[in-house]
């Protein structure tokens, strides 16, 4: 059987969030495995809800938010891309690929865009293969 | 505790919409399953009155404590699901959508993945929703006044509205003068009424209203404060005259010795150094424009000075900056005319003859700089002009979307031509949308008036003549797409319909005032169809073209709606506001103000005394940045903790 990943998404509540509404109001199909969490800013996900995330199975973290300068709350954007550049690097020493937890921008009106980067961000993880967190340890 | 949660899962079909990507009995068979679900059902419309009532009569006959909702997205029901969960006795908190319209049975093209794919969904909110904790929202009073910025027809028209209420408006307008857009144009199609006569009334009410203080030559440089209480800091420029003591005689422009070109008149005219836009400003007192006058250039002349009867001009004005504080917001801040010269083949800036609609407009205007005579740039009347239709519109290199005006007013050029001279009039358009009340019947009209209609786009403007009777001429090439074959048009004139585009400042506005843009630039409305006035920030409203290409009526039908929602919320008098806001856990807190440093509101302050941070609950927004980087894990964030977090992913992952 191929590998399905599982994949968590977390989004933002102003921009992210409402690109994937207008993504499926306008029918865009993208892949099943990418699974969204709301939060109310990407600047609110901590390292230790992706770590949680690929503690439990997921695959691979994908983190949206506004794009630069567009922030609902003017910076929280930029505290999460210091956040996941040092958790990137934390990654590696734990033995995990750092492209498993990746970082984009989506705005609300970029319903397309949204698919696009969940559909990219499942082929990644595919040719990456399975997270074998439990497998190493 | 956690034995007492009861659980109500409210799988929805909406239609075909979901149930017809995904098995919904399927779905609703496995939320049973699920730990601490009490009951789950499926229903065809789950926000209808039988599908609330289901909700309402479960939580009551069944001792329900928490209810999760698996319908469209939270950003078009939660409100309404929190007040049905409200209504049956318990907390509105208690609530959880999960998203399985948008973001699963839309998007996803497999029902199987899409079944498991929205189990999953209900598996994660079921499992946070455990977690929830009830909240409080609270109540604070709305500041009765509001700022309108921008002073066109849809600033005029809300400001105009909201003031008739007898409540306070600010209306900021960054040129000498009101009017906007809309006193630059000659007549308004379809009905031919001067677009003048019928907005100088309205100028001159806004200028005397009792209500409305107008802000002219100002530009908005803050905003501060929350919903129903902005404090706004808004910069008056200096216009080098006193207004209490100018009676608007026009002596000082009659007699400045400087001439540039007048924007009102789009270049086709002068101006003075000091001078009224036009005539009918509002307010009627000049201004000083620094980069071309004498005085400020090179230190003499100040012959202003010396001709005002009323000692009015103030060399050594400054700019002023001041504080007022409003409830609400209007943007109306309009929309900027495309220029054409990066399409060369166009030949704008470069043949004589080739312009803009903004030119002819102001070229056909009685008021305007020939008199209303529409001529060459030889002083002739053209025998012939071509109508280019959707320049910089509809075209991938510039502006994809339609920008919704120009088909109506090239058809006004037409008709104004016919009516003024014999010329032949050619319309070069790719589809005629003759869309509004009474202008499908006006594009008949110009078809009986002996119009030539081409159905095709302008490929290119040129003065290379092929042959004699093209001689001297403009010829436009275009391919007539409805007989197949090329054309060669000889003309006199040729005038571009140019697109409209958001403001330059349109990205400043929008981070200045927190809202977002849509992908065209134009202001992003809370909801395409459902709330086009509102956006994501709750207090400030969007009118006219700021908001995307649109005509006058639409313009103030729009602005009317913006008056009318900020006129609800003053009558309402109070506003709930956001109870998911951060709170910190003062016996873990180590006082170290990390939180206080990442806080783009500066709702933390530091407790010296106790040697811990509070977070003011007016000032916080809840966005949860300090949650994130509280390093004893102090901090939580109200409706978004950790635990339901955590949870969340637990339960999608299951």
């Amino acid at each position: 059987m191929s590998f399905e990943p599982r994949i968590v998404a977390f989004l933002c509540n102003w921009c992210s969030y409402r690109g994937a509404d207008l993504a499926g109001t306008s029918r865009i199909k993208s892949a099943a495995s990418v699974k969204p969490i709301r939060v109310m800013c990407s600047g609110r996900v901590e390292p230790t809800m992706v770590l949680k995330a690929l503690q439990e199975g997921a695959d691979g973290v994908l983190v949206l938010g506004c794009h630069p300068g567009d922030c609902h709350y003017h910076s929280g954007n930029y505290k999460t891309r210091r956040r996941l550049l040092m958790l990137g690097n934390m990654l590696e020493q734990l033995g995990i690929e750092k492209e498993r937890v990746r970082l984009e921008w989506v705005s609300a009106s970029e319903g397309s865009r949204f698919a696009q980067v969940v559909n990219e961000m499942a082929e990644q993880i595919k040719e990456l293969g399975p997270l074998a967190l439990n497998a190493s340890s | 505790m956690k034995n007492d949660i009861k659980i109500g899962v409210y799988v929805c079909n909406c239609g075909s919409n979901i149930a017809g990507s995904l098995d919904t009995a399927a779905v609703t068979e496995y939320a049973q399953t699920l730990d601490g679900v009490t009951i789950a059902r499926n229903y065809v419309f789950m926000c209808s009155d039988p599908g609330q009532e289901l909700i309402r009569n479960d939580i009551r006959e069944l001792g329900l404590n928490r209810v999760v909702v698996a319908a469209c997205s939270p950003i078009m029901h939660e409100a309404t699901f929190r007040r049905v969960v409200g209504e049956a006795g318990i907390n509105p908190y208690l609530l959880e959508i999960a998203n399985i319209r948008e973001h699963c049975s839309w998007i996803t093209e497999d029902k199987g993945e899409a079944t498991a794919k929205a189990k999953a969904l209900i598996a994660a909110a079921v499992s946070r929703v455990r977690h929830h904790q009830p909240l409080e929202t609270r109540k604070v009073a709305i500041n009765p006044k509001t700022l309108v910025v921008g002073g066109g027809i849809a600033g005029i028209q809300a400001a105009l509205e909201i003031a008739d209420s007898g409540h306070r408006v600010y209306l900021v307008e960054k040129t000498p003068s009101i009017g906007g857009r809309m006193i630059q144009l000659d007549k308004t199609f379809p009905t031919l009424d001067c677009s003048a006569c019928i907005l100088t009334p309205k100028m001159t009410q806004v200028g005397s209203h009792p209500f409305i203080e107008l802000l002219s030559y100002s530009e908005v440089a803050e905003v501060s404060g929350y919903f129903g209480n902005f404090k706004v800091k808004v910069r008056q420029k200096a216009r080098y005259v006193d207004a209490e003591k100018c009676n608007g005689c026009g002596l000082c422009q009659e007699k400045c010795p400087i001439k540039t070109p007048s924007e009102f008149e789009a270049g086709m005219g002068p101006r003075k150094a000091i001078y009224t836009p036009f005539a009918q400003a509002v307010p009627n007192t000049p201004v000083i424009d620094t980069e071309h006058c004498t005085y400020f250039l090179k230190g003499k002349c100040r012959l202003c000075e010396q001709v005002c009867p009323r000692q009015a001009i103030a060399f050594d004005q400054e700019d002023e900056i001041t504080e007022i504080e409003v409830g609400s917001i209007i943007l109306a801040t309009g929309y900027e005319v495309f220029d054409p010269s990066p399409i060369s083949l166009y030949g704008y800036g470069q043949l004589d003859n080739v312009i803009t609609s903004l030119e002819f407009e102001r070229l056909v205007n009685s008021a305007g700089p020939t008199g209303g005579e529409i001529k060459l740039k030889d002083g002739s009347a053209p025998q012939s002009v071509a109508i280019v239709h959707c320049v910089g519109s509809r075209d991938q290199n510039y502006h994809e979307y339609c920008s919704r005006v120009c088909c109506m007013y090239a058809l006004k050029y037409a008709h104004l031509i016919k009516e003024k001279l014999s010329a032949d009039v050619y319309e070069y358009y790719i589809d005629m949308r003759c869309f509004g009340k009474g202008y499908e019947e006006f594009y008949k009209r110009l078809s009986d008036e002996g119009v030539s209609f081409i159905r095709g786009k302008v490929g290119r403007v040129t003065d290379e003549a092929e042959s004699p009777e093209e001689k001297g001429k403009l010829v436009v090439v275009a391919e007539d797409t409805l007989i197949g074959a090329m054309t060669r048009v000889p003309v006199d004139m040729v005038i571009l319909c140019t697109a409209l585009e958001p403001s330059p400042d349109a990205e400043e506005t929008a981070r200045r005032f927190n809202i977002s843009r849509s992908a065209d630039g134009f202001f992003l409305e809370k909801h395409p169809k459902l709330d086009p006035v509102a956006t994501t920030t709750d207090g400030v409203f969007i009118a006219g073209c700021a908001q995307g290409p649109k005509d006058i009526p639409d313009t103030v039908a729009q602005a009317s709606a913006a008056a009318a929602r900020v006129l609800a919320l003053i009558s309402r008098g109070e506003v709930e506001v956001e109870a998911m806001t951060a709170c910190v856990n003062e016996d873990l807190c180590c006082g170290c103000r990390t939180c206080a440093a990442l806080c783009p509101y500066s709702a933390i302050t530091f407790d010296a005394e106790k040697g811990v941070s509070n977070v003011n609950d007016v000032l916080c927004k809840g966005c949860g940045t300090c949650v994130a980087a509280c390093p004893s894990g102090a901090i939580s964030a109200r409706h978004f903790t950790n635990e339901q977090i955590m949870a969340e992913i637990e339960g999608l992952l299951r």
